[in-house]
């Protein structure tokens, strides 16, 4: 990883957004949002859209949106005030209400998520059975395909091979597989792969168990884990 | 009542999601809908007294039995549900059409200042907003708000029962939060 690819990562998560990064500005320098020194803040901020440049971050339209409001402001500040028209409101108004809308969402944000939530704090009865850890002794990850493959590769070096490849009239749909596994785990909660596949089968076989699993896998019927240690692979029905 | 209580309990044991007085009546029609409130009070009241591991909260216009918050650690090693996690900017998009609904996506965008395309999409995806429908005007834009899953998830009654946020923030509050 370049330096610049760590830069932008962390960069992405401080500023979600424009207005975050304005308020990230407003709170380093202390200022209060009803009486913002314009001139400080639009420096500032067009200062990091600079330094986000530099690091090669893409500087979103949003940003440069902002941007081009705070420097219209801050020009319409520079403008003499005119004292007979006292319905000239305080032109940082454009940017305070939204700031303050926004600061009020955060807010709102921070104190849902101090709730107590369901699945993290709290919780009911009836997990799903999925939920359940399995015994720490009994580590297993989640197998990815490629994991799969190589398994099922090990299972079709193991066919006989005599090699009887003579077409059935009775070949076994991928369907009718999925039925028979699903029969299998009405007795049992899980089975290793390799049990799936019996040792004299042929290559056709083969294929149409291991299309199956994928297939379950795909439905969710089944979970698929691997133990950390043996390396043996399970299938957990859901 | 005592007997009203108990059934009542056992409704709660059982039912998956929170059950609405009116669910609870239509099971229980002997009983007055009054009746039911009260035998959900003394049942509320009598879980507190006891501080159990559970309790009856009031959640999403309907009464559930959860687990009390300070045993979460326990729980998570028996069962780890999906994680909720959700990002800073998912938070606060949330909260936007929480508070703001029914709300089409540009004013949603509106307040944060960026796309909120694809949280839109994963919020929809866990359940927690839904698409009241189009609003009349050009480019019939999707109408947002939040579902009954989230009122489960935030521990809420109902809508008005949203936390207020603050009207003011007083800056070193605010960044004393930050540093903590």
């Amino acid at each position: 990883m370049t330096p610049d690819e760590c830069y932008q990562v962390q960069l992405e998560n401080i500023f979600e957004g424009p207005m975050d990064l304005l308020v990230h500005l407003i709170k380093k320098h202390e200022v209060d949002i009803y009486d913002i020194p314009i001139a400080l803040i639009t420096e500032q901020y067009l200062k990091y859209l600079e330094w986000m440049k530099a690091m090669n971050i893409d500087v979103a339209g949003e940003f440069l949106v902002l941007a081009s409001t705070l420097t219209q402001i801050k020009s319409r500040m520079l403008l003499p005030a005119h004292e007979d028209e006292d319905e000239d409101e305080d032109p940082r108004l454009e940017i305070i209400r939204p700031l303050e809308e926004y600061l009020r969402i955060k807010s709102a944000a921070e104190k849902l998520a101090k709730r107590d939530l369901l699945g993290e704090d709290t919780f009911v009865r009836n997990p799903g059975q999925e939920d359940y850890l399995l015994n720490r002794e009994e580590a297993v990850i989640d197998v990815g395909l490629f994991e799969l493959i190589d398994a099922f590769q090990k299972i079709l070096e193991h066919i006989s091979p005599i090699g009887r490849m003579e077409i059935n009239a009775d070949t076994i749909t991928v369907r009718d597989r999925i039925v028979q596994i699903v029969d299998i785990f009405e007795t049992k909660e899980s089975v290793t792969f390799n049990e799936l596949f019996s040792k004299n089968a042929d290559k056709s076989e083969v294929v149409v168990t291991f299309l199956a699993i994928l297939e379950m896998v795909r439905l969710s019927l089944i979970r698929v884990a691997q133990h950390t240690q043996t390396g043996i692979i399970r299938l957990f029905y859901l | 009542m005592e007997e009203i209580k108990n059934i009542i309990e056992s409704l709660l044991l059982v039912a998956g999601e929170p059950l609405t007085i009116d669910h609870i009546n239509n099971i229980l029609t002997q009983a007055e809908k009054k009746e039911i409130q009260n035998a959900l009070s003394e049942l509320s009241k009598e879980y507190e007294a006891r501080k159990g591991g559970f309790f009856l909260r009031e959640v999403a216009g309907g009464y559930q039995i959860r687990t009390r918050p300070e045993y979460r650690e326990w729980i998570k090693r028996l069962i780890q549900p999906k994680a909720l996690r959700l990002s800073k900017a998912a938070l606060e998009t949330l909260a936007i059409i929480a508070y703001k609904q029914p709300i089409i996506r540009s004013d949603i965008e509106h307040v944060r200042g960026v796309n909120c395309g694809g949280i839109l999409r994963m919020l929809l995806e866990r359940r927690l907003i839904r698409i009241l429908g189009k609003k009349e005007i050009p480019g019939r834009p999707l109408i947002y708000a939040t579902t009954k899953q989230f009122l489960e998830v935030f521990d809420l009654k109902d809508l008005k029962d949203l936390p207020t946020p603050e009207e003011i923030i007083t800056l070193g509050e605010a960044s004393s939060e930050q540093i903590e």
